[in-house]
């Protein structure tokens, strides 16, 4: 029946064809079945594809294989009946923490078992016995992996680290544009896109420019949050383990890191809504108490994420205040056009002077934040304040980068609260924000008045810092956040002083904050940073930060905090590019990352111990770590995904 | 595979012929020897099963979940038949048809066993070039 050729076929012609291209020769394939016959079966038709294969016979030998090696394999196929470890299981927790593709295979051909397989995430389903035919195609497996992280990552310029050769790259780069069938989230990103040009055009120059690592991102809508939370509740907020959540949410594509970076957002999120009511208790009970309780300190928060965010030109904020609407119940109200709308008009920029004084006044006489917010001019509610923080949201995003300038000035102008602000920051009763700004204080203050005449960079850095000083307590940020933050902050203004640069700025934040975070070796690299960049986030920011003061005025710190978180993230961003760390950043990735930044700032100072334990806990924070640098850009395309449209008014 | 395979293998198993080459000239025999072994742990394992009389299906079906797929990856057809089978009998509770069934998976089993040895003895004794020109 064979003639001795034949017999010899296999091997020259599965791979063969392709003399330029070895591709797929060299696949590296990892083949789990418990089975030995098949196993052997299996190796020896892999190998004649020129696969290069490594086979296992028992699941969980399988998975610390893949565990130790993440990047040594290129596909798995995996028998789905096994004695220690469902094939399903293991193609879970591949999915999930490799992000390999998996091929499930059976004797089993009842329906139910392949569909189990598909929903589980397997990207083919062979039944045995397998045919030799069916693994010299495997590889399309691998390529169609890469070539849809390929059509988000390329949109947002990034690189994608391949296993492959060259020329496959190249091929995926070419399809991409043509693929219409990838994740979920490019339609989305796309649009976003667009309608992101046509505001901010600065910003968008210098995503071009930053963006270079992304994978594809997941991203959490109200609905995928609610089943996240859905889940966390069932298991228990302190039970829920990301791999657990996933299970019980069971949501095709989404993956472990997914979820275990949305669960430390999350749970940070709590920990702040915790931690505001305890530290904040008085300033937030006026929230609290206020007409609209569903303004509470978080979605004023909300606002204000949105605002700094934005106004960065990052805007994921947007999706996260969804999300943390989601959370707490209520959906609505956090941007409520109309809402922004009269408080801008209350907030006017035109005469921050006497809003200023007026906050002094407010200061001086009245010890707790709630006079502040009483005591600030216009007989605000605090639903109204809420809503300011909205306001400032869509002015920035409405002004774009053209703005800034303007809104320097008026932040110059603004210097002046300034020191007013700090002073009241004592009688807000946090401790050790007093103790930051307080210590702070008269170097800023001093630095706002030279920095304020200059127009550099440095200088908007002053205004921001003052404006944000007083806003802190409102946002519901734990003051305490960011010892080390204030420290930098301080060196920066003296570096500032010194050079007066924009650049100088952020280094100063980078030491601090790696203290705190020790995951950061590569921050002291940092020197390469765009200029531009940066100085494209601070104006930003000053943008949020003059629209804050003038709104507010006395408020301090939330905002700087933000800055701070900016800088870093620009910093991790930097840095990361050419390291090109984990990138397993999905959808809401960038959302969830700032807000994680903001947080963790904030949570860090009176607890750095909470900080590293969370670290400690989870290898996952380390990883969303380093990843938070990346999304700076994508957050915005992110945010862009959930523009307006969507926000639930 | 020769005439006297005829019924008792499949095309799987003209693949793993395919298989074979210089570098692995003995490749079929050694992966029916590795079936051989593994399959007669199973069969013990369900023998073992059967005579305990509690008939847990579950479990009788497992293992000739693993049966069935080994036999069905060297082109066992006759005894694929039979595994097949056994598991409808173990899909309905069919203790008596399990039984029943099992002695056919034995007894193919142990026919495939014999007809294979005697083929892979002529194999070797027609030597290496030869194994390379199998066929019906």
């Amino acid at each position: 029946m064979l003639n001795p050729g034949q017999g010899r076929g296999p091997d020259s012609g599965v791979a063969g064809g392709s003399n330029s291209d070895p591709f797929p020769a060299g696949l590296r394939v990892l083949v789990v079945d418990d089975d030995p016959t098949c196993l052997m079966i299996l190796e020896r038709m892999l190998r004649t594809c020129l696969y290069r294969v490594t086979k296992c016979n028992r699941a969980e030998i399988a998975l610390s294989l893949l565990r130790k090696n993440k990047n040594g394999f290129d596909i798995v196929i995996s028998d789905v009946h096994m004695p220690d470890m469902d094939g399903f299981k293991l193609l879970e927790h591949v999915g999930l923490e490799m992000d390999l593709p998996v091929i499930m295979m059976s004797a089993d051909d009842s329906k139910a078992v392949v569909l189990k397989g598909v929903t589980h995430g397997a990207v083919d389903y062979l039944i045995k016995p397998v045919r030799i035919e069916a693994l010299k195609n495997i590889w399309q497996h691998v390529v169609r992996k890469k070539r849809n992280e390929w059509n988000v990552s390329e949109h947002s310029g990034s690189v994608e680290e391949n296993t492959g050769g060259g020329e496959r790259q190249q091929q995926q780069r070419d399809d991409a544009d043509n693929n219409s069938s990838s994740a979920n989230n490019e339609g989305s990103w796309r649009s976003s896109r667009k309608r992101k040009e046509g505001e901010v055009d600065e910003q968008g120059d210098d995503k071009e420019d930053t963006s270079s690592l992304k994978k594809p991102r997941v991203v959490w809508s109200v609905e995928l949050h609610q089943q996240f939370v859905a889940a966390v509740n069932q298991l228990g907020v302190d039970k829920a383990v990301p791999k657990k959540i996933l299970e019980m949410m069971n949501v095709p594509g989404l993956t472990r890191e997914n979820v275990a970076s949305h669960l430390q957002k999350y749970r940070i999120y709590l920990r702040r809504l915790g931690g505001v009511s305890q530290h904040q208790g008085n300033m937030n009970h006026s929230f609290m108490t206020g007409p609209d309780p569903s303004f509470g300190p978080l979605s004023s928060l909300n606002g204000f994420d949105l605002q700094a965010l934005a106004a960065a030109g990052q805007l994921p904020a947007q999706s996260l205040a969804q999300l943390q609407a989601a959370g707490l119940g209520r959906p609505s109200s956090l941007n409520k056009p109309g809402m922004s709308v009269d408080q801008r008009s209350i907030f006017s920029f035109e005469n921050p002077k006497l809003r200023n004084g007026q906050m002094m006044m407010n200061s001086s006489g009245g010890n707790k934040q709630v006079n502040l917010l009483h005591g600030v001019p216009m007989g605000m509610e605090p639903r109204q304040f809420a809503g300011g923080g909205h306001m400032r949201v869509q002015q920035q995003q409405i002004c774009g980068g053209g703005r800034v300038t303007g809104q320097n000035v008026q932040s110059s102008g603004m210097m002046m609260p300034v020191g007013g602000g700090t002073s009241v920051l004592p009688s807000l009763g946090q401790q050790q924000q007093q103790m930051m700004l307080s210590s702070s204080v008269p170097r800023r203050s001093d630095l706002t008045d030279t920095s304020s005449n200059r127009v550099l960079p440095a200088a908007t850095h002053s205004v921001v810092f003052n404006n944000f000083n007083s806003e802190l307590p409102r946002n519901s940020f734990p003051l305490a956040s960011a010892p080390g933050i204030s420290v930098s902050y301080q060196e920066e203004v003296n570096s500032s002083d010194a050079k007066g640069g924009a650049v100088i700025t952020t280094a100063g934040f980078d030491n601090p904050s790696y203290d705190i975070f020790n995951d950061y070796p590569q921050h002291n690299n940092n020197n390469d940073w765009d200029l531009q960049n940066i100085g494209m986030v601070f104006n930003s920011h000053q943008d949020t930060t003059t629209a804050a003061s003038a709104a507010f005025s006395s408020s301090s710190s939330t905002q700087r905090k933000r800055q701070e978180v900016v800088a870093e993230q620009v910093q991790n961003h930097h840095q990361q590019l050419p390291s090109q760390s984990l990138n397993h950043m999905n959808g809401s990735g960038s959302v969830r990352v700032k807000s994680e930044r903001v947080a963790e700032t904030v949570t860090c100072p009176p607890a750095t111990t909470l900080f590293q334990e969370q670290y400690n806990q989870e290898d996952l924070m380390s990883a969303l770590l380093k990843q938070e640098g990346l999304p700076l850009v994508d957050n915005e395309f992110d945010f862009d995904g959930y523009s307006i449209d969507n926000i639930p008014v | 595979m020769g005439k006297c395979m005829q019924g008792y293998l499949d095309e799987q198993f003209m693949e793993l012929e395919e298989l074979q080459d210089d570098v692995n000239p003995n490749f079929v025999e050694e992966v029916a020897t590795l079936y051989f072994k593994d399959s007669a742990r199973l069969i013990n394992s369900i023998d073992q099963a059967l005579e305990r009389g509690s008939f847990d299906f579950n479990r009788l079906d497992n293992y000739m979940h693993q049966f069935k797929g080994s036999s069905t990856s060297i082109g066992a057809s006759k005894v694929k038949t039979e595994c097949t089978m056994f598991r409808e009998y173990c899909r309905m509770g069919n203790a008596e048809g399990c039984l029943r069934t099992f002695q056919q998976v034995k007894k193919e089993h142990a026919t495939l066993r014999k007809k294979l040895e005697h083929y892979f003895q002529l194999a070797r004794q027609a030597g290496p070039k030869e194994t390379a020109r199998r066929s019906k």
